[in-house]
């Protein structure tokens, strides 16, 4: 549960809630322009921070600082602090001008795949 | 992750399937702790912020709107090999955030519901929860100390499980005691699919 220094909450002003917070970010978008993004889904960038780029917030580049190593939207929100709808409007912007790149989980009708069953299984007893 | 950094210099990065399972329950039940033992991580919180309205910060009356609530999830990561990833969700205290519970259970390996036998109707809503929706679980029932020890037949029945439903002892805080609990879950989550496969 931990609280990066530059998680976008400091940059904002106090005064507006924690509805208001989320909802100035997104500018007021429920639905990301791209992507479903689900918890699970694997983030990544696809290059460095950019520096300044335009019509990019201070949210966005904080994702794109956590996202350099390959994250889950869970871990993303977890870390920002952030609600997970406001999260995925925010990823949904990085993936349609190709900052990020996703894998989605495999669906539901796929999980009946038994090699993924026995690889966890394996990883489990090897805790 | 420098297996994922040089893929993706040499191209479309290659990230990891993830897999999740559920970790549900009462209130109180032990589902925060089991999530943190087994963890590889200290476990993360993620949240959802829920108006009179429905999830999230639907139009402009957002701004104003008074009735809001968080609903927040406990989650930890255990890597199983590079490219797979297992995520444990432990559900809200609260059942009646109910879309919390479709989110996360949706395309889940499977579920393992925690009861106390002090309070064992407390687990009945989970266990209603998996059984209509078809999510393959277990039951673990945690062996909080100067409990009341039923035989696991007792809580069986007392549960009205159908049969292949397994039912077993744990301490959430023991990782021994969690990796066989999440062992067994797959293992009957695997038979479960399968058999609805062929
Ligand atoms: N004796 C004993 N105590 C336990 C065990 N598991 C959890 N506890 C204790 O029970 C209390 C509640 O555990 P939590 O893990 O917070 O329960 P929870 O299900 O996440 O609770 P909510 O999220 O509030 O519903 C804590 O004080 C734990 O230390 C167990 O196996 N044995
Ligand atoms: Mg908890």
């Amino acid at each position: 549960m931990t609280t990066p220094e530059d998680t976008p909450e400091r940059l904002l002003d106090d005064h507006a809630g924690p509805l208001v917070r989320p909802y100035v970010m997104t500018r007021g978008r429920i639905q990301p322009v791209r992507g479903k993004f689900d918890l699970i889904t694997q983030v990544i960038a696809t290059g460095p921070v950019p520096t300044a780029e335009v019509g990019l917030g201070p949210e966005h580049l904080a994702i794109m600082r956590l996202c350099q190593d390959v994250m889950s939207v869970a871990e993303i929100t977890g870390h920002l602090n952030l609600p997970v709808s406001t999260v995925r409007v925010l990823l949904g912007d990085l993936l349609e001008r190709g900052y990020v790149a996703i894998q989605e989980p495999e669906p539901e009708a796929d999980i009946t795949d038994i090699r993924i069953y026995e690889a966890v299984l394996n990883g489990l007893r090897a805790l | 992750m420098d297996s994922v950094r040089s893929d993706r210099a040499a191209g479309r990065p290659k990230l990891p399937t993830a897999v999740k399972i559920v970790i549900a329950g009462g209130f109180g039940v032990g589902k925060t702790t089991m999530v943190g033992t087994v963890s590889e991580t200290t476990p993360l919180r993620t949240e959802e912020i829920l108006t009179d309205r429905g999830v999230g910060v639907d139009d402009t009356s957002g701004v104003e709107a008074k009735d809001t609530t968080t609903v927040a999830m406990d989650f930890g990561r255990i890597t199983i090999r590079k490219d797979l990833v297992l995520y444990l969700f432990g559900t809200p205290g609260q059942e009646r955030f109910w879309f919390m519970w479709d989110e996360v259970s949706r395309g889940a390996l499977g579920a393992v519901v925690l009861a106390d036998t002090r309070r064992l109707a407390d687990c009945f809503p989970s266990v209603d929860y998996f059984e209509r929706r078809k999510v393959p679980f277990v039951v673990a029932v945690n062996c909080f100390d100067g409990a009341k020890r039923y035989s696991l037949d007792e809580i069986k029945m007392a549960l009205n499980l159908h049969g292949d439903v397994p039912v077993m002892l744990c301490d959430a805080r023991d990782l021994k005691s969690c990796k066989q609990v999440l062992i067994e879950m797959v293992q009957h989550a695997m038979s479960q699919r399968m058999l609805v496969k062929s």
